[in-house]
């Protein structure tokens, strides 16, 4: 048995040199690996295609500068037969015009023929999705007043005030992965004026909506509102909505079936009479068409004059 | 006394090579392509960047959703339909810096060779482009094409607008060391 003998300057040589290798090789075979700790915070896109899922909101806003004409279709009941030709006889037609003032701020005016409804709204996105340990959901605000210009009943004098109701709704969501996103929003719907004195005028709800990407230009969606306290004698039903988005270059469909058949929140979340289980179902479809009003501040320039 | 001197010198040179580390400052990427209908143009200015000044290799790592395009939904379709940043956030290099003198000063001509990574797919390439080192800080600068088909990104057919083949891509990092 030999003893192995310990000589400290070698000691010393044998480690600085080992760690002096060992720091070399860690710094050339990890450039790459070195450079994603650097990366920052970036937002997460298109968590959904279109700013409206199907009847309701997304989180989404756009850019700023873009204007959206939304045209929406909805037809008569699916289940009143071959003479109505399955209701596409019958539509009620919304046309609306979305401005995003700023990337994160977007009013819009919409007018639908039921009811001759005026629509106003304001949608806010307050919070970005981002990777790298940013928010982990996207939040948005959303505010709308309405008004329906529909004549009363004779004998009935209204107000304007009567005519007006409001809502209020904040829409969180996240994209789980690049083909599935979800999102949860808890709405108040206040109405001015309802039928009856069994009526209550506000209406709280939870809405819940999700898709899933099918292909790189189509999805599927869904879309449900519960509602809390609506209480009327009329028949009411919860939303119930599935849809399909294709993509196509400047223009987005959106397909869908639905048992609701009004097109802003006042309409198909307190005031939907069909079931969707007994077939009282609408086909109906949006199209949007993008214009880029205003271009954005554009790419940026180069570093310096020198590149 | 020699002893101390070399243990004094190990215990230095990590510290030194270390020094010989640069990292990236500034950044600008831009790529653009040319079409009969209309150009398209987009620019970066998140992507980050190292260089071994000793060994002349270089790494860099562009998000893809830091390109900047003048139309919304043109840079939506890029990250959505033609690169998918969701599944492939960033696009990398790899390689080493060859062909130049690093005592000279101003510009002068290199060539990198390495692994380029878009969209999921890796290739060999070899980069033309400039250096320059003053002192602290190293300035690289290179435009280059790159075939779109090659890195599998599917432009299809029937689009509103067109995109060349072929696009343009300009690649400069300021560096200062690490």
């Amino acid at each position: 048995m030999q003893r192995i003998k310990l000589n400290p300057v070698r000691a010393i040589l044998t480690v600085s040199l080992l760690l002096l290798f060992s720091r070399s090789a860690f710094s050339q075979d990890d450039l790459l690996n070195q450079l994603q700790e650097d990366q920052k915070p970036v937002p997460v896109s298109a968590t959904f295609k279109g700013a409206r899922v199907i009847n309701g909101q997304s989180i989404e806003t756009r850019d700023g500068g873009v204007m959206e004409v939304v045209i929406q279709h909805r037809f008569g009941r699916v289940n009143s037969g071959v003479e109505n030709f399955f209701g596409l006889d019958e539509a009620y037609i919304r046309l609306g015009f979305d401005f995003a003032l700023t990337d994160h701020l977007t009013v819009g005016i919409g007018r639908s023929s039921h009811r001759k409804i005026y629509d106003t709204f304001a949608k806010y996105s307050f919070l970005e999705q981002k990777t790298n340990g940013g928010s982990p959901v996207s939040a948005t605000a959303f505010l709308s007043a309405s008004t329906d210009t529909q004549d009363p009943p004779s004998g009935v004098e209204l107000e304007f005030r009567h005519t007006m109701s409001y809502v209020g709704e904040v829409l969180v969501a996240r994209k789980f992965s690049p083909g599935f996103s979800a999102q949860l929003m808890p709405v108040w719907v206040h109405r001015n004026l309802v039928q009856t004195p069994q009526d209550v005028n506000d209406v709280f709800a939870l809405g819940v909506a999700g898709r899933q990407k099918i292909s790189r230009r189509s999805a599927l969606t869904f879309e449900y509102y519960y509602q809390f306290n609506n209480t009327t004698e009329s028949e009411n039903y919860n939303s119930l909505s599935f849809g399909i988005d294709i993509e196509t270059g400047g223009h987005v469909f959106q397909l869908h079936i639905s048992n609701s058949r009004g097109m802003i929140e006042k309409e198909f979340i307190a005031d939907t009479d069909g079931k969707f289980l007994d077939g009282d179902i609408h086909i109906g479809f949006n199209i949007i068409r993008v214009f880029q009003l205003k271009k954005k501040g554009g790419p940026p320039k180069p570093m310096d004059d020198s590149w | 006394m020699k002893t101390i001197n070399i243990i004094i010198l190990s215990l230095l040179l990590p510290v030194l090579a270390h020094a010989q580390n640069y990292k990236s400052t500034e950044s600008y990427i831009r790529f653009f392509s040319e079409a009969p209908l209309e150009n398209i143009e987009a620019v970066n200015k998140d992507a980050v960047s190292a260089f071994n000044g000793k060994t002349g290799e270089i790494a860099f790592s562009i998000p893809i959703v830091g390109f900047q395009f003048e139309k919304s939904l043109m840079q939506e379709h890029f990250n959505e339909n033609y690169l998918e940043s969701g599944k492939y956030p960033t696009a990398t290099f790899k390689g080493k810096i060859n062909g130049y003198d690093p005592k000279e000063t101003g510009f002068q001509d290199a060539n990198a060779t390495g692994k380029m990574k878009i969209h999921g797919v890796e290739k060999n390439v070899e980069i033309k482009g400039q250096l320059k080192v003053d002192g602290d800080k190293v300035t690289i600068k290179s435009v280059f094409p790159i075939k779109i088909a090659d890195y599998d990104i599917e432009i299809p057919k029937v689009v509103f607008y067109n995109i060349a083949e072929v696009v343009e891509v300009t690649v400069n990092f300021e560096y200062a060391k690490n």
